[in-house]
Order: structure tokens, then C-alpha cells, then sequence
């Protein structure tokens, strides 16, 4: 079992004709993901690499492939247009890779979409979504997955491939693992994916990477506190960061001793949830925590 | 992005804000002719620098004349400012701003922002002029009046009145401050700011209301669509290796530390900060590569990094799922050969085409020390960054 994409989710990729989307198309191809269409405005009628058909319009990619899931690789000026016009013709899950959207811009995408309960937004400025073995959307490198039973969320790239390769070495395989993106306004938020974790039948713990800035690890524990009794595993990066400064991540910026690593980590040990030092710790954490769990034999 | 307070408020006069007359003055003589033409009673002579609480540093003083006015710039140019926000060397003063002083009955406080939480720009009014908003947030968080726009339809006429009638502002007084919040909200949306905050916001003793202060911050995403404000970047409030970093598209933050550090991914570069003072390190920077980085970007950051005067070991952590191992490594040993190898350079890699890369590095004969994983690679970076100091130490 997984969240949000299986082996039968049908994918669009918007920008499919850029070096990122053609790119980024063909390795998710690969590594087995069911892409039934791109969309590339004037390049209507014809092939991606000689098989897959290209459409003017998502509405049209929709209506003859059936493709329920966007991936948007067009560039951030055009990138909240593309988001729009995916949940327009109805695809239910849009995945928006694209790095440094205006934040104006996704104060208008949140606003849009809150009317619109049928789409639910990944990103931006995330690496994707991935199923281990079934379907990949993104960009993340697909050989570092395993399949299994270990959930995993997270607002950083890099750091989520760097958990996924600690589990996989330990032979801990991943259910579903999710980057939700570093941008301070965006979609699905660490609770949606929480709240799924805790329902999939397939996912017996899951990895919560967090960092500096915001709210959100804080209710995120909160969730977890009341609402999960599957173990939850958590780290939070920029522990040391000077308050302020961006760190990279438009979203991560400490002000006014809100959204410090030391709040969020000490709500989150509070709800139960396992805290490593470092990062280089999440792999063998998890690993220890399901050897500790009363009567389960580990998978 | 930021900018002076000069700049702010010529761009909120352009809304409709109100705003005093001033002048900007780069020597002592420009801020005498500046107070001459003012006129008035009183002028005030205002540092310009990128930080808050420039009063308490000395950066804001009255002057009862021209002359005045051109001491007072006299002893500001070149002095090192120090206020809370600027560290402790403090930032050099070299321009000066000369405004026009007004008759203050009440001094309020009004800021736009990003809320996170609703994802919409929210606005909050305070009584209490010239305190940090954060400080009052902390301490008396019922004293901040905060309306939530909704971006589709914009600021409403009646959340400002709300916001007017909750600052104990009535008549006439209520309509100028209607004007100036929604000249601000206008600004904000139009140059897709980050940051638009009024404090001190003055009521006078005429009943004009009135922006002592300005500071407006800006979406560095949006830029590309606002030439003529990323034109007014001052390059010499910045860090000269974040402006070289920012022209070779990296992100680089200066920290106080020993270790250098180049990582891709900006969640990774953070944890490796971390991990680096875990292991009992003090790191130098941050600095993110970014997913796409190709050989030249790898080089340009590796000789940033080597500029640093501090540094006495460099940690490359890269993690590479797009990017891949060996062109890291082409871009690592080229940057070396043409710098010099001044500092250890401690290497891990791993990801797609770890294999090549790794032998790439062992082959080029640099002193090169690869590590396993990411603990290890702190380790090492911490023992090589002492090595060095002790080596200094010796030289001396």
C-alpha cells in the first residue's frame, strides 16, 4: 500500500518539452511511472520521444489519456498558470517541481484551491512524490528507493534522498516518501501527510524531516500527539542558523523567536516523537524504534 | 531583497503614502544644502544603512539648522553603526538622509507581511509606535489589530476602519490613515514585497498621518518581474562573497566559523551546518549549490569558499540524485588546480555515478580526504579545521 500515487496513477507532464521536463519525463518513464501525455502550448499533435503524445492543453491531455496527475516542470514565471489550469480540467493530484515561484503568485494558487477540495497541490519547489517500485513523480533519484513499509515526509530535497538511502542500506524499505516543499506558501502541508500515514495499511512508521521557520512541525507534533499511533521518527535542520537570514528555502527564515529549531523540536519530543541529533541518525533511529515496538516482529 | 529607507519611501510616496520631504546626501555639504532647502525648524539627519534600531547606535540625530545638520552627517560618514540588528562590527555609513522633522501627537505602528499560517498577506496596527512588532507580539499580543487579505478581492474599506477605530483614531484623522493603509497595500502587492512595515507611523499634531519610518523588503522570486527595483540593490551592504555567490546563482550565507561548506539542497546544507557544530565544529557558511549546478558552478563556489580568510578545512557534502558525482568532482579538482589547494578539502559523495567521481578526486593528486558518510565527513572536517588552527598557531 502506499499514499497518493500507485502503479495505477496516470501522469501529465507539463513542460514536457523544456531540458528540465524531458529530462525529468524520461527518468520517471524509466523507472516505471505510467506518463500518458505532456503538455507543451504549440506543440500540440505531436510525440515525446516518439511515443508519448504532447497536447496543447491539459484540458485535452485530460479528456483523451485520462491522466489524473500533473507533474509542472515550466518555469516559475508561468508555473501558477500551470497549476491553475491543471486543476481546471480536473486532474486530482498536481505535483509542482518548479523552484522560485513569486510568493504573490502562491498566495493566489492557496486561495484558488481551497475552493477546490478535488485537487490536492505537492509543492513547489519540491523533489515530488515516489512509490518505490510503482510510480515516481519528480526528481528525485529512483534507484536509492526500496519498497516497504516506512512512510516518509519531508520539506527538503537532498535530506529526503539522504533518509531514503540510510533506510534502504538498512534494508528498511519506503511506503510512500513525499517532499512538500521549501517555499513558505504551498499545497499538501505535513499533516495531510500524517493523517494518510496513519490510515495506509502499508505503513508501519514514518520519517518527519522538518526545518527551521513557521509552524508547521509544531502542529504537525500536535497531530501526531493526538491523532497517531503509528511511531514517527523526526529531525530538524538549521538548528544553528543565524535568526533572520534565508537559508536558501524561502521558507526558512527564523523571525521574532518564531519558527526556532528548538520550539519545534521540543514540541515534537513532547508528542512522543523520536528526535535525532543529526542527520546522518534517521536511518538507524527508525530501525531502533520498530526493534522497541511490544510484540512486532520487524519486517 | 532589501533597501534603504530613502528608497522606500519614494516608492510609497508613489502609492499615495504620505511620507516627509528629505533628501539624500552622500557628503556633509549635500546634507547641509538638504537641511537649507527643508527649511523648517527642525531637520532630521538619518543614517542609511540595511538595519533597525539605528537610533540607539547614534545613526538618528536633530539638527536646529543647517549647520547642525552638516555636523551631524560629518561625524555619521564612514563611522562603523552598530544597532541590535548589525552584529558587532556594525555596518559603515555612507549615505545619509535628511527629512524634514514634524510636530508628533502619537506615534503608531502599521506592517504588511506574509502570514504563513492562512498563506494570505496580513496587516497589523499597533499603539505602540517604535517598538519592534515581534517585542509587542511576545509580551501584549491583545494590543495587535491583524486583518487577513484575501488576495482576490484585496484590503477592505471596512478592515481599515477596523483597524483605524482600534488605534483610537476618529474624523479626519481615521480617513488619512485609511489612505495611507491602503496606499501601502497597494505598494505591497505592486512590487510584490516581502515586507512593508511603518514604524514609528506618526499622527501629528495637525492630524496628518504620516511614515517616520519605512522599510520595505521584496520577493527575490519576483524580482525578474521589477527591473527598476532590483536596480536599486546596494551592493556595498553585502557581504562580498554572498555578492559573488549571488552572481554565480549560488545561495551563500557568511557565518563566524572555520569550516567551509559547499552542499547541494538547501535542507541538506542546513543539516550539514548542524552536524558540523555536533561534531564540535564552527562552520563558515552556508552555501547551496542548487539541484542543477554544472562544473563551472562547482568551481566558482569552491574558489568563494577558499577566498574566505577563515577558513582553515572545507566540507563538500554533496548528495547527487540529479546532479552527478563525477561532474562534481571534474568541477572540485579544476577549481583546486586553478586557486591552489590553500585549505584540506574533506569530499563525500554519493548518489548517481559515486564510483566515477570518487575516482576522479583519488586521481588528481590533490590533498583530498573522502569521507564515508555524513558523520564521518563532519568528523574529518572538524579534525582537518584543527589541524590548521595549530598549524597557524605555529607560524606566528
Amino acid at each position: 500500500m502506499s499514499i497518493f500515487v500507485d502503479g495505477n496513477t496516470r501522469v501529465l507532464v507539463q513542460g514536457i518539452t523544456g531540458s528540465a521536463g524531458r529530462f525529468h519525463a524520461e527518468q520517471m518513464r524509466a523507472y516505471g511511472t505510467k506518463v500518458v501525455a505532456g503538455v507543451t502550448p504549440g506543440r500540440g499533435g505531436t510525440r515525446f520521444q516518439e511515443e508519448t503524445p504532447i497536447y496543447d492543453t491539459v484540458e485535452g491531455a485530460v479528456r483523451d489519456t485520462g491522466a489524473d496527475a500533473a507533474a509542472i516542470f515550466v518555469p516559475a514565471p508561468f508555473a501558477a498558470d500551470a497549476i491553475i489550469e491543471s486543476a481546471e480540467a480536473g486532474v486530482s493530484l498536481v505535483v509542482a517541481i518548479t523552484e522560485g515561484i513569486p510568493i504573490l503568485d502562491m498566495v493566489k494558487v492557496r486561495r484558488y484551491l481551497a475552493d477546490r477540495p478535488h485537487t490536492r497541490l505537492i509543492g513547489p519547489n519540491c523533489p515530488g512524490v515516489i512509490t518505490p517500485g510503482q510510480c515516481k513523480i519528480g526528481i528525485m533519484p529512483g534507484h536509492i528507493h526500496l519498497p516497504g513499509r516506512i512512510g516518509v515526509v519531508s520539506r527538503s530535497g537532498t535530506l529526503t534522498y539522504e533518509a531514503v538511502l540510510q533506510l534502504t542500506q538498512l534494508g528498511l524499505g519506503q511506503s510512500t516518501a513525499i517532499g512538500i516543499g521549501g517555499d513558505p506558501v504551498h499545497g499538501t502541508d505535513f499533516i495531510d501527510c500524517l493523517s494518510r500515514f496513519e490510515a495506509d495499511p502499508g505503513t508501519e512508521a514514518v520519517i518527519l524531516i522538518g526545518e527551521i521557520g513557521g509552524t508547521e512541525e509544531e502542529k504537525a507534533a500536535a497531530y501526531v500527539k493526538r491523532e497517531m499511533k503509528k511511531p514517527v521518527v523526526g529531525f530538524i535542520a538549521g538548528r544553528t542558523a543565524p535568526p533572520g537570514r534565508r537559508m536558501g528555502h524561502a521558507g526558512a527564515v527564523i523571525s521574532g523567536g518564531s519558527g526556532t529549531a528548538e520550539a519545534k523540536i521540543a514540541a515534537m519530543r513532547e508528542a512522543g516523537i523520536e528526535v535525532c541529533e543529526g542527520p546522518h541518525l534517521i536511518g538507524q533511529a527508525v530501525k531502533d524504534r520498530l526493534a522497541r515496538r511490544p510484540g512486532r516482529a520487524r519486517h | 531583497m532589501k533597501i534603504h529607507e530613502y528608497q522606500a519611501k519614494g516608492i510609497l510616496r508613489k502609492y499615495g503614502v504620505a511620507v516627509p520631504r528629505g533628501e539624500l546626501a552622500t557628503t556633509p555639504s549635500e546634507a547641509e544644502k538638504a537641511a537649507q532647502e527643508l527649511g523648517g525648524e527642525v531637520a532630521v539627519v538619518k543614517a542609511q544603512i540595511h538595519a533597525g534600531g539605528r537610533g540607539k547606535g547614534g545613526g538618528v540625530q536633530l539638527a536646529r539648522s543647517p549647520q547642525e545638520a552638516r555636523r551631524h552627517a560629518e561625524a555619521m560618514f564612514g563611522m562603523m553603526l552598530r544597532t541590535p540588528q548589525t552584529g558587532p562590527l556594525g555596518q559603515r555609513v555612507r549615505k545619509v538622509y535628511v527629512e524634514e522633522g514634524c510636530r508628533i501627537a502619537r506615534e503608531l505602528y502599521l506592517g504588511m507581511t506574509l502570514d504563513r499560517e492562512s498563506g494570505r498577506i496580513a496587516a497589523m496596527a499597533s499603539r505602540e509606535g517604535g517598538m519592534d512588532i515581534e517585542e509587542v507580539a511576545k509580551e501584549t499580543p491583545e494590543r495587535i489589530l491583524k486583518e487577513s487579505i484575501d488576495p482576490l478581492i484585496g484590503l477592505c474599506a471596512f478592515q481599515v476602519r477596523r483597524m483605524a477605530f482600534g488605534l483610537g483614531l476618529s474624523g479626519a484623522c481615521a480617513n488619512a490613515f485609511a489612505t495611507f493603509a491602503t496606499g501601502l497595500y497597494a505598494a505591497y502587492v505592486s512590487t510584490d514585497a516581502a515586507l512593508a512595515e511603518v514604524n514609528p507611523l506618526a499622527v501629528t499634531q495637525s492630524g496628518e498621518v504620516i511614515a517616520l519610518d519605512a522599510k520595505m523588503n521584496f520577493d527575490d522570486n519576483a524580482l525578474y518581474r521589477h527591473p527598476e527595483l532590483a536596480a536599486m540593490r546596494d551592493s556595498d551592504e553585502e557581504n562580498p562573497r554572498e555578492l559573488a555567490a549571488r552572481e554565480n546563482d549560488l545561495s551563500y550565507i557568511a557565518l563566524d566559523g572555520d569550516i567551509g561548506c559547499m552542499v547541494n539542497g538547501a535542507g541538506l546544507a542546513m543539516a550539514t551546518i548542524d552536524i558540523i557544530k555536533l561534531a564540535g565544529g564552527q562552520p563558515a557558511n552556508f552555501l547551496d549549490v542548487g539541484g542543477g549546478a554544472d562544473e563551472q558552478r562547482v568551481g566558482a563556489a569552491v574558489k568563494i569558499l577558499l577566498s574566505d580568510p577563515q577558513v582553515k578545512a572545507v566540507l563538500v557534502n554533496i548528495f547527487g540524485g540529479i546532479m552527478k558525482c563525477d561532474v562534481i568532482a571534474n568541477g572540485l579538482v579544476s577549481a583546486a588546480r586553478q586557486v591552489g589547494l590553500t585549505a584540506p578539502l574533506v569530499v563525500r559523495l554519493e548518489g548517481t555515478n559515486v564510483r566515477l567521481g570518487k575516482d576522479i578526486l583519488a586521481a588528481s593528486g590533490l590533498a583530498i580526504i573522502p569521507a564515508d558518510d555524513l558523520g564521518d565527513a563532519a568528523r574529518k572536517a572538524v579534525a582537518a579545521a584543527r589541524a590548521g588552527a595549530d598549524r597557524g598557531g605555529e607560524r606566528k
